[in-house]
């Protein structure tokens, strides 16, 4: 027990049945509407949890480090998990490597919110990703098309983002993964019964899956954008191409760099991820849109281009 | 395009609007409230600017993360107008993160929640997403079989002042459901299954608020 984290059950106990797909998807259901703050330490998630958080993400390292520095990107350290556990009482999720089951089950173990299998870890399996309705705790998974994002649920993902392109700044990617996800589903809505069959042998997905997107109209389950987003522009820009909510990760702590103390550098950090917060819930409102971005700092992260970057330097492309 | 006004012939008078119930979507999982309540057969509005709430005739404070509507309700002004209006009477239901906004104490909630409901409510009560579970519940004021309520992360009813009647508890005597009035509060999502129940209770609290204040 913590003085601000959350409880652990230890004095109500849950009275029916756990761990069902409603429960796992239920909780994504919750964040809609809301962004997911990258932090590395509890320092970092009690600043997002101030700025209007929905949820923190335990990670290593913040994507743009992970790129600059190289090396094998893992789990974050459990000491740093559990630090981050005890000072906020939002839920906290996870990054796990693409396929390294055994860092989900420490997620787990630990409490784990929602556990990300994610490319923008090096990943541990190049071919087989973690079969995830073994686990009690829900998944999200990163996609770049309807098919990744299918094929992600049907290994039991609760909750999908599109992948964009972690830690650059650049939001183009995001939106090429939102547009390609949103611009299918219509070519899927627009088919009879009778074509959706080889539809799903293009796709390799299940025919079941694919016929509830047909019927829905959308994903079966929640649908956030991450992987570039930068400034309150970019969140609102993402939600307005369908988001239901966004990940930001560099963008909040590779912001205001060029402060002068480590003090001011935090507040003008607190101050972007709260821009970006009220910018999704008014993404469609100009007018509310300019105001808050006028609360930015001067010193957005700089960022890189991925349309300069060498084919192998992209993340997007592990896991498919 | 021709006058959307009523013809002369048309009897306006005896004529009631639609019943317009607004949903705060500010954050959390206001679209499929809007879903239901549509469902229901009546208006459903979201719920983001002090004008949009000017006009609503009964409100839903969805579920979401309750840290962070408190700061966006701080951020855009809106607190104060709308505990005006709920200490005017408007109906409003809060589901899990709402009830807590209603409740007038919450612990380990780090702003001040709109206080309008007498009732003391804990965050997290059960845990972690792990514990988050389902069961059927049975409700006072929805009659038939029980209600598949969802718990997400759910807080509990600690305790509730007078006048307000416990609608629910759980086995082990936790208060998850509760009515003051025009005001109601579940731990649970009625908006997450398909049962319209617990809206058509809603909508009928709001109907009857309406009668009151325009008879």
């Amino acid at each position: 027990m913590t003085s601000n984290g959350t409880n652990n059950g230890t004095s109500h106990h849950a009275q029916g049945d756990t761990a069902t797909w409603t429960v796992k998807a239920g909780l994504a259901q919750m964040l809609k509407g809301g962004v997911i703050m990258d932090v590395t330490d509890a320092e970092q998630a009690v600043i997002a949890q101030e700025a209007g958080a929905c949820a923190v993400m335990a990670l290593e390292r913040v994507p743009s480090d992970i790129r600059k520095e190289g090396g094998v990107a893992r789990m974050s350290h459990v000491k740093k998990i559990k630090e981050i556990q005890a000072a906020v009482s939002i839920p906290v999720m996870a990054k796990a490597r693409i396929g390294h089951f055994v860092e989900a089950q420490i997620l787990e173990a630990l409490g784990i919110d929602y556990i990300d299998e994610s490319e923008v870890l090096t990943m541990a399996d190049e071919v087989n990703h973690i079969d995830k309705h073994q686990f009690k705790a829900p998944f999200v998974c990163g996609a770049r098309n309807l098919g990744e994002a299918l094929r992600r649920i049907s290994e039991g993902a609760a909750m999908i983002r599109t992948k964009g392109e972690a830690g650059t700044g650049d939001i183009v990617e995001a939106v090429r993964h939102m547009r390609s996800i949103q611009g299918e589903i219509r070519r899927i809505q627009s088919l009879r019964d009778d074509e959706v069959f080889i539809a799903a042998k293009d796709l390799q997905v299940p025919i079941d899956l694919l016929r509830e997107v047909k019927r829905l109209g959308k994903l079966p389950v929640v649908n956030f954008s991450a992987g570039g987003v930068a400034t309150p522009a970019d969140a609102a820009l993402m939600m307005q191409l369908g988001a239901e909510g966004v990940f930001v990760g560099s963008g909040i702590f590779k912001s205001g760099l060029n402060e002068p103390t480590e003090a001011a550098r935090r507040k003008v950090q607190g101050q972007m991820a709260a821009a970006i917060v009220k910018a999704v819930t008014h993404f469609n409102d100009p007018k509310i849109l300019a105001e808050v971005s006028a609360e930015i700092p001067d010193e957005a992260m700089r960022g890189i281009s991925t349309a300069q970057m060498k084919p192998e330097e992209l993340l997007a492309g592990r896991g498919n | 395009m021709p006058s959307t006004s009523a013809p002369a012939s048309l009897p306006t008078s005896s004529v009631t609007p639609a019943l317009r119930i607004g949903v705060l979507a500010l954050q959390g999982d206001f679209a499929e409230h809007i879903v239901m309540l549509q469902e229901c057969g009546v208006e459903a509005v979201e719920v983001r600017t002090e004008a949009q709430l000017a006009e609503v005739d009964g409100l839903i404070l969805p579920g979401g993360e309750s840290t962070t509507i408190a700061r966006l309700l701080i951020a855009f002004g809106l607190m104060a107008p709308l505990r005006a209006r709920l200490h005017e009477g408007l109906p409003a239901w809060g589901t899990c993160a709402g009830a807590i906004l209603l409740a007038k104490t919450v612990t380990n909630l780090d702003r001040p929640p709109l206080a309008v409901m007498d009732i003391t409510v804990e965050r997290n009560a059960f845990g972690r997403q792990l514990d988050s579970f389902e069961a059927d519940l049975d409700i006072k004021g929805v009659p038939g079989e029980p209600l598949r309520a969802i718990f997400i992360r759910a807080p509990i009813i600690l305790s509730v002042g007078e006048g307000v009647e416990v609608l629910a508890a759980l086995p082990d005597g936790e208060i998850v459901a509760a009515r003051q009035g025009n005001l109601l509060a579940t731990s649970f999502h009625p908006e997450l299954t398909h049962d319209r129940r617990v809206h058509e209770l809603f909508v009928r609290v709001v109907e009857a608020a309406r009668r009151t204040t325009t008879g």
